[in-house]
């Protein structure tokens, strides 16, 4: 926009061809950006429409501003809010607590494996990168779970097989085997115990790779719907994802509800305001701490 | 606490007692690291060494009654029906084939955005373009096949829409049951989702190229895109080598959430994009199969094994950097 507006203006100052050239180059950058920005979006802008369409005007067609807008499905969803905030609930522990263990548990475990003086290191990174390269698959995972720890419809199914990432603690470990010694040493001098260095120490000093790579596991747990399509069929325990999965298919849950009996449900633009108000948190996420995610991506590609 | 100082002025003197150490000793010495490590070794131990062991399900007629022990062995029955009854080599082309092609678009695509965003680079608009374009990434496939099914539905969605106001066709297309045009569906929501996280490397590659080459070769005349191929390109090739390698090792399995929410799990859309993943999910938890699931998940692994050892051979003669071990 900016620049087309120098370059009309410019224009009659009459300035050379060069520099016009350059102009109108920038310009068709930025037509081609703001393109495949938009590209990127419209879906977005499609389902927030859709949200706040009526359904008669849906009947007709999608599109990218609705033709008659109603709140319908909002007021709906307002009137019988339980599944949506049983489901929120879930999935904000799974994230909550997913995450703080999943830091805990591999956080000590990195930086065991980054110090040159524990001797068995050697050892536990072979048993790291075992599971890295080879699995069982999807079958003996699904019957230990399932049949012989017995974790099918808990909340912990989403949690505890996930807690160890091979790759995280790969790049965690880089980064505290990248401090500079001296500071290790000096606190061992100092009497500073290994517990306390990597607590007091070695910890704040990788604190923004640690918080990049939390965001990544947070967004993973946020994310999660295979434990839930395998082991959940208590309906109390579906995650946000999961639960709208099952809404493709089956509008039950708001059908079935005593609170909103007698209303015609407005079948797709009640999906799509589940939709929206459930990617609406991440996305406002992303924007927030977005960069952190570009570190994490960048960490990610790194190694993986 | 555990190497107290005194040790060093020792050290001498005890030299021959460490070499024979006494495992109080060394447990003393490695006791807080031991502890360090204890989760995550359990964890692993329980989710992925237990399972290894269950690989012999693939080897047996399995009975959920007679449990994993008790369920008779059958030797390679399961993999025989897997092969010649069951789908295994279309499932296999279709996961190979369909990665190779998100692979590739994915490069090419993601190389362009950073190309383009590298021209903008300081502008204060290229940080809301890096934002739009980060933002799929981040979804749930659940989110991305509602926004998929906004578009593709035969009654209202967005394509048909258009192809009926540019003349194309007088009958809407039935999208989700016209299974040639799938791969390509596929390809275009894989790059819209990843393209755009995908091109942050390759931004920060080329934010690392010293700008006195482009400098140089622009007074030589040489123009923008003259300057990305024949400059920028050369030097990002390392880059771009080692992430298609490790893409590479995964050609073998693939994204179940792309391929089993986005497809909306339609039947008719199996004889082109069922792929590995699906296709073991579907044995097990719909069909019951449970040796034949073993059997294709068992082929994935081993394949998928070979695959990461090779490519980590040959990414660590490139650059041992990026090798995995």
């Amino acid at each position: 926009m900016q620049s087309t507006k120098t370059l009309s203006a410019s224009n009659k100052l009459g300035y050379n061809r060069d520099r016009f050239i350059k102009d109108l180059n920038r310009a068709l950058m930025h037509g081609i950006a703001i393109l495949i920005s938009l590209t990127a979006i419209v879906p977005f802008i499609v389902s927030i429409s859709a949200s706040f369409s009526t359904e008669k005007a849906l009947a007709k067609g999608y599109s990218l501003w609705p033709k008659e807008i109603s709140l319908a499905a909002y007021q709906l969803i307002w009137r019988a809010p339980q599944e949506l905030s049983r489901s929120y609930g879930v999935t904000f522990f799974v994230t909550v607590v997913g995450t703080i263990l999943s830091l805990m548990v591999m956080v000590p475990f990195a930086y065991a494996l980054s110090r040159d003086d524990f001797k068995p290191r050697r050892f536990f990174s072979l048993y790291l990168f075992v599971t890295m390269v080879f699995s069982g698959g999807l079958v003996p995972w699904y019957l230990l779970i399932r049949q012989y720890l017995h974790m099918n419809d808990t909340i912990w199914v989403m949690i505890v097989p996930f807690l160890v990432g091979g790759f995280t603690v790969i790049i965690l470990r880089s980064n505290f085997a990248g401090m500079p010694s001296e500071i290790i040493d000096s606190a061992k001098i100092d009497g500073a115990g290994e517990w306390r260095i990597l607590i007091q120490i070695a910890t704040p000093m990788t604190a923004p790779t640690i918080a990049a790579l939390g965001i990544f596991i947070a967004l993973g747990f946020w994310n999660t719907y295979f434990p839930a399509l395998l082991f959940i069929d208590n309906r109390k325990l579906y995650p946000l994802q999961y639960t709208l999965y099952i809404l493709q298919t089956n509008l039950e849950m708001f059908i079935k509800n005593p609170n909103v009996t007698g209303i015609t449900i407005p079948v797709v633009s009640l999906r799509y305001a589940m939709v929206v108000l459930i990617g609406a948190p991440i996305v406002f996420f992303t924007l927030y701490f977005q960069k952190y995610f570009v570190k994490g991506v960048y960490l990610g590609g790194m190694k993986e | 606490m555990y190497e107290l100082s005194s040790v060093k002025t020792t050290n001498v003197i005890q030299t021959s007692q460490t070499k024979r150490k006494r495992p109080g000793q060394w447990l003393y010495q490695n006791g807080a690291w031991l502890m360090m490590c204890a989760p995550s070794v359990v964890l692993l131990f329980v989710f992925s060494y237990l399972p290894m062991y269950g690989i012999i399900i693939a080897f047996k007629d399995y009975k959920a009654g007679r449990g994993i022990f008790g369920s008779e062995w059958i030797g390679f029955k399961n993999f025989e029906f897997l092969f010649t009854t069951g789908k295994g080599f279309d499932v296999i082309q279709h996961t190979v084939l369909l990665n190779l092609l998100f692979i590739f678009t994915g490069l090419v695509v993601s190389l362009l955005i950073a190309f383009l965003l590298y021209e903008l680079y300081g502008n204060f608009l290229m940080k809301i373009y890096q934002s739009s374009l980060f933002l799929p990434s981040v979804l749930s496939w659940v989110i991305v096949a509602y926004f998929t099914f906004a578009f593709l539905n035969t009654q209202t969605g967005l394509a048909n829409q258009l192809l009926k106001q540019i003349g194309y066709s007088k009958d809407p297309i039935i999208w989700y049951q016209k299974a040639d045009a799938w791969p390509w569906i596929l390809m275009i929501v894989t790059l819209w989702k990843g393209a755009g996280a995908g091109s942050v490397l390759y931004l920060a590659g080329m934010l690392t190229i010293n700008p006195e080459y482009y400098e140089s070769a622009s007074l030589d005349g040489a123009s923008k895109w003259q300057q990305r191929w024949f400059i920028a390109l050369p030097l990002l090739r390392p880059l771009i080598m080692i992430q298609l390698l490790l893409a590479l090792r995964g050609i073998f399995s693939a994204d179940f959430g792309l391929f089993y929410f986005v497809t909306n799990n339609s039947a008719q859309l199996y004889k082109t994009v069922d792929v590995i993943d699906t296709y073991v999910y579907r044995a097990l938890v719909k069909l019951g199969n449970t040796g034949m699931a073993a059997a294709a998940g068992l082929f994935q692994a081993a394949v998928g094994f070979v695959l990461v050892m090779l490519i980590n051979w040959i990414v660590r003669r490139i650059d041992p950097k990026w090798a995995l071990f």
